[in-house]
């Protein structure tokens, strides 16, 4: 196997007495979308929260690419390669559609002050180049006609393609979504099933935070499985779908299938 | 249909724009003066400086969203640099200087301003540093304290070592001298009598026109649209990569450096500062100018410029004489009627349009 896109071992966090993450590790592979699931409350969103930096892990490892990184700062974590996106989606709301995925180019351009106020051959040519990335990322996602809509315009299904999109203009190496199909009816739950199919053929690797059983079996190559803090379960949507922790941790009780 | 007529016909509409507001700028202290002696154009002059403080301001409240109450610090901070720099005060109290300096400190406006813009942002750095993590209210209050702090320090500054003067101020600071044309004095300029205020008027524009270019500029780029993402969501533009600290930190210098034009303008202008011109109220006034106008649109903060600095002036010459006309004498001081004229315009503009008389208008609904 070539070497894991992100490696993450051993993370441990504690709130006061409460042992949120015990000592979790996790394994993506390049190409992959890898799902990460589990009930309410057994961690998903704190260890997501580790791993892009909001919150400071006690212990682990964190490797992206073969290379560490330390998850201390939000953009830190952006500027290395991981976007994400939002459970509830946060938009830039009185910014242009448009303006929201330029905003997502900003770590890779490099405009300054004085780029701004003269406006020399190189800043007129990247401005011109974040425009055409914005656009060209608004109609891979399907929403390239409301491009001058205010985001908060947009239905909620919109919303959270822009919101891929503003994640992809970073150019990440891991698209991390937390909780895309959240609030989404069966027809916008559909059309991302469709998207995240585009991306993963795209050779993007996507970490894929999900409560919707049938769009994470559907979608992912790989799936952990997190409950009270630990991994219970790892492996391809079949193994996962059969094993008796992962049935224990959802329907209680011990298991009898 | 011709298609070259239907494109030349906006351009031609957009240069006729253009040219017509030129004219209205360089008019401006004519008409006015004509109508209302130089007593108006000097309100002007003052619109003018206001208008720098909010255009600094807009770009700490309106851009990057990060609720300054103190604003007015950064304008004490240029007015006090001009009057020690280009007055007889230092050389006055001290020797040593008065030594090197035998004909008195004078420093160039052109180096003034620059120096001012400077030592402005240093000291807006300062205000932003151990503020990074405070948002909204909390902001405002630390803020506030700020500017209360730097007018205290200029009151309070005279003893051991005399160097603002303390409440007495510092007076006779040199008047603003370009090509050696002296802007106090009145000028016979290609035939024409120009008194002082305008001559101010037409270098308090040109600075004004230039900080309006800076923040256009600004506004429609990288980092423009960077701190709009910061003051919409800031753990959103964070997660995208962008250093929010660094960018509020930019915000807070740039602002402040306008501020810091401004106040040596002031200074030059007035020939007087002391402690009283940089009290919280006008950070509140300069504050109420970018809120009344648009928060971000600078349109907006122009409007609410011209408005705020001109209102009290017009209730001022009007009142009197209104209340003559119908009542045969002036029951109620002009004075108390303004005030209360000048808050109920702001409540009503609070209530019924909330983003401002002239709102940016970003995007199709």
């Amino acid at each position: 196997m070539s070497t894991p896109l992100l490696q993450i071992d051993q993370v441990r966090k504690q709130f006061g007495g409460v042992a949120a993450l015990n000592g979790v590790s996790l394994t993506i592979a390049p190409g992959h979308v890898h799902g990460l699931i589990g009930p309410n409350g057994a961690g998903k969103t704190t260890f997501f929260n580790v791993m892009t930096g909001l919150y400071t892990a006690d212990s682990g490892r964190f490797m992206l690419d073969g290379q560490t990184y330390a998850p201390t700062a939000v953009h830190k974590v952006a500027q290395a390669g991981i976007a994400r996106t939002f459970q509830n989606i946060r938009l830039f709301n009185s910014m242009t559609v448009l303006e929201n995925v330029m905003v997502g180019r900003h770590v890779r351009t490099r405009n300054g002050v004085w780029a701004a106020l003269s406006r020399h051959r190189r800043a007129r040519e990247e401005e011109r180049e974040t425009e055409a990335v914005a656009r060209h990322l608004l109609d891979y996602v399907g929403i390239g006609q409301w491009a001058d809509s205010r985001a908060d315009a947009l239905s909620y299904g919109h919303q959270r393609r822009l919101e891929i999109a503003r994640a992809l203009a970073t150019e990440p190496r891991l698209l991390a979504l937390d909780e895309p199909a959240a609030g989404m009816n069966a027809t916008e739950k559909q059309q991302l099933r469709g998207l995240l199919e585009k991306i993963r053929d795209d050779g993007r690797t996507v970490l894929l935070i999900e409560h919707d059983v049938k769009l994470v079996m559907g979608v992912c190559d790989r799936i952990s499985v997190l409950d009270y803090g630990t991994l219970i379960a790892e492996g391809s949507p079949q193994d996962v779908r059969r094993h008796p922790a992962v049935i224990k941790a959802y329907l209680g009780g011990a298991a009898h299938v | 249909m011709n298609l070259s007529t239907t494109l030349t016909l906006p351009r031609a509409k957009a240069r006729l724009g253009a040219l017509l507001f030129a004219l209205a700028i360089v008019l401006a202290p004519w008409l006015l003066g004509h109508a209302g002696g130089n007593a108006w154009v000097r309100t002007l002059d003052f619109a003018l400086l206001y208008l720098m403080l909010a255009l600094g301001l807009n770009i700490v409240v309106g851009y990057a969203g990060l609720l300054d109450m103190g604003f007015i610090a950064f304008y004490a901070v240029g007015a006090y640099l001009t009057a020690l720099l280009a007055s007889p005060h230092l050389t006055s109290q001290f020797a040593v200087l008065a030594a090197w300096f035998p004909q008195g400190l004078h420093v160039s406006v052109w180096l003034i301003v620059p120096l001012a813009a400077l030592l402005a942002a240093g000291f807006g750095l300062l205000l932003g540093a151990p503020t990074l993590r405070l948002r909204g209210d909390y902001l405002a209050i630390v803020t506030l304290g700020f500017g209360e702090i730097i007018r205290i320090f200029m009151r309070n500054l005279d003893r051991p070592l005399n160097i603002t003067n303390g409440p007495k101020g510092i007076a006779s600071v040199d008047p603003v001298s370009l090509f050696g044309v002296n802007l106090a004095r009145t000028q016979d300029l290609f035939g024409l009598r120009v008194p002082s205020v305008y001559l101010y008027y037409y270098l308090f524009a040109a600075l004004a026109l230039v900080i309006v270019f800076v923040c256009v500029r600004l506004e429609h780029s990288r980092i423009g649209r960077a701190w709009v993402a910061v003051r919409e969501d800031e753990q959103a533009a964070s997660a995208m990569g962008l250093d929010t600290k660094r960018l509020k930190l930019l915000a807070f210098a740039m602002g402040a450096a306008f501020g810091g034009v401004s106040g040596a303008m002031f200074a030059s202008f007035q020939g007087f500062v002391s402690p009283e011109s940089f009290s919280l109220n006008e950070s509140i006034v300069v504050l109420a100018m970018v809120v009344l106008g648009g928060m971000g649109h600078i349109p907006g903060v122009i409007l609410g410029c011209l408005l705020l600095a001109a209102l009290p002036e017009l209730l001022r010459a009007s009142l009197g004489p209104l209340q003559q006309s119908l009542f045969g004498q002036v029951l109620v001081d002009p004075e108390i009627i303004r005030q209360l004229i000048y808050g109920l315009a702001l409540i009503l503009a609070m209530l019924y349009r909330p983003a401002g008389l002239w709102p940016a208008s970003r995007g199709s609904q």
